[in-house]
């Protein structure tokens, strides 16, 4: 149970979100610039991924599996993908240069001094331009906020991974919007 | 230097938000709304959560950037903020606001390590459900803003006189667009007249 009371019972960021929301507004339009906004050279799929990985990482139940679902959805994977990439994403068929970047993020989890000179240098020796690394960086640090949101709270999550993949294809098509908080 | 090509004439996290205006607005959004907001919690202690959270991150941007607006709020009190920067358990602030600095360093190490008791004790001293609500999402914006400073090795001013300067500006200002648009102010030496 929530440490606050949420005055709703939605699962999640979703709760806190609709308890205040001049701070969740401004949160999901953060989340649709970064995962869901078309003008961008790194696809949905992959921005998710970014997301799910880095939410594994901090060992947030909930995110792992909203953004897991969601890079399943655009890759058109099954489950057992998006595990083996939490788990080792660099024995997966993902390429190279999405490698690079998740090894960024990686560090970015653990803090921000954490990434090298060398692993920027790898992701741009594989193509990955300026704001591709600008993004991966951001992404990567954005979920170090929304996975403390949802944990420091103490949120609730469903347990069942099939909610968040039957759920996937409605955020796809709607993006982080408001509107779509209390569905 | 930098990892990616910014305006080298812009410090921190300003460089990077005008990179990329797109992300800048939510960004400076989420500033505006958790630390510009004095329901339950002043500004100046929305600064210091800031500021603490960021030298825990050893962020030397964003805890001198945040520590100076938290010296504005409070009239020129360098020590206090100094002293809660590095130890707040001994800093002459209320007993709330160090329960909620505790709960903010728990957020720091990660959400799951914000305990039952930690709230409790903020319960205790008064604080409401929103300013615990504020205070967790302060704690980990800073953890997202401090990683973004530093994972691309953006640059801090190293003319420390500056912020001060900076911190008015944003103080009466607040933080929209200008943050990114305008450059750090220098510091002047005063001519001493006859």
């Amino acid at each position: 149970m929530a440490y606050i009371d949420l005055k709703n019972e939605l699962p999640g960021i979703r709760g806190p979100m609709v308890y205040r929301p001049e701070t969740g507004k401004v949160l999901n339009e953060l989340a649709e610039i970064l995962l869901h906004d078309e003008n961008n050279t790194l696809s949905r799929g992959e921005r998710e991924l970014i997301g799910a990985y880095v939410s594994s990482e901090n060992d947030c139940f909930f995110c792992q599996h909203v953004h897991g679902a969601m890079a399943q959805h655009y890759f058109k994977s099954d489950a057992q993908f998006i595990d083996n990439v939490k788990k080792d994403f660099r024995s997966t068929t993902i390429s190279a240069k999405l490698k690079s970047l998740l090894a960024i993020a990686g560090s970015v989890q653990k803090g921000g001094k954490s990434v090298t000179p060398e692993q920027i240098e790898a992701a741009k020796n594989l193509g990955a331009t300026d704001r591709e690394i600008h993004d991966t960086v951001l992404i990567a640090a954005a979920f170090c906020m929304f996975n403390r949101y949802v944990d420091g709270l103490n949120t609730w999550a469903p347990k069942d991974r099939q909610m968040y993949v039957d759920r996937a294809p409605m955020r796809a098509a709607e993006g982080y919007s408001q509107a779509g908080l209390t569905k | 230097m930098p990892y990616i090509n910014v305006d080298k004439d812009l410090p921190g996290i300003r460089s990077l938000m005008a990179f990329r205006p797109e992300t800048a607005k939510p960004l400076s959004d989420l500033a505006e709304a958790l630390l510009r907001d004095s329901t339950g919690l002043s500004r100046a202690e929305r600064e210091l959560i800031a500021t603490h959270v960021s030298y825990l991150n050893d962020c030397f941007y964003c805890h001198n950037s945040h520590g100076e607006l938290a010296v504005c709020y409070l009239d020129g009190n360098r020590e206090l903020v100094d002293a809660v920067r590095k130890d707040y358990r001994h800093a002459d602030i209320s007993e709330k606001l160090k329960s909620l600095l505790q709960i903010a360093a728990k957020v720091q190490q990660g959400g799951k390590a914000v305990l039952p008791e930690d709230i409790a004790n903020a319960k205790q001293n008064q604080a409401t459900d929103r300013d615990i609500h504020d205070t967790v999402l302060i704690a980990a914006a800073f953890c997202m803003f401090n990683r973004y400073v530093d994972g691309l090795a953006s640059v801090a001013p190293a003319d420390m006189a500056s912020y001060p300067l900076r911190a008015k500006q944003v103080a009466e200002n607040g933080y929209g667009p200008h943050i990114y648009s305008t450059t750090q102010p220098q510091s002047v030496v005063e001519e001493v007249h006859a």
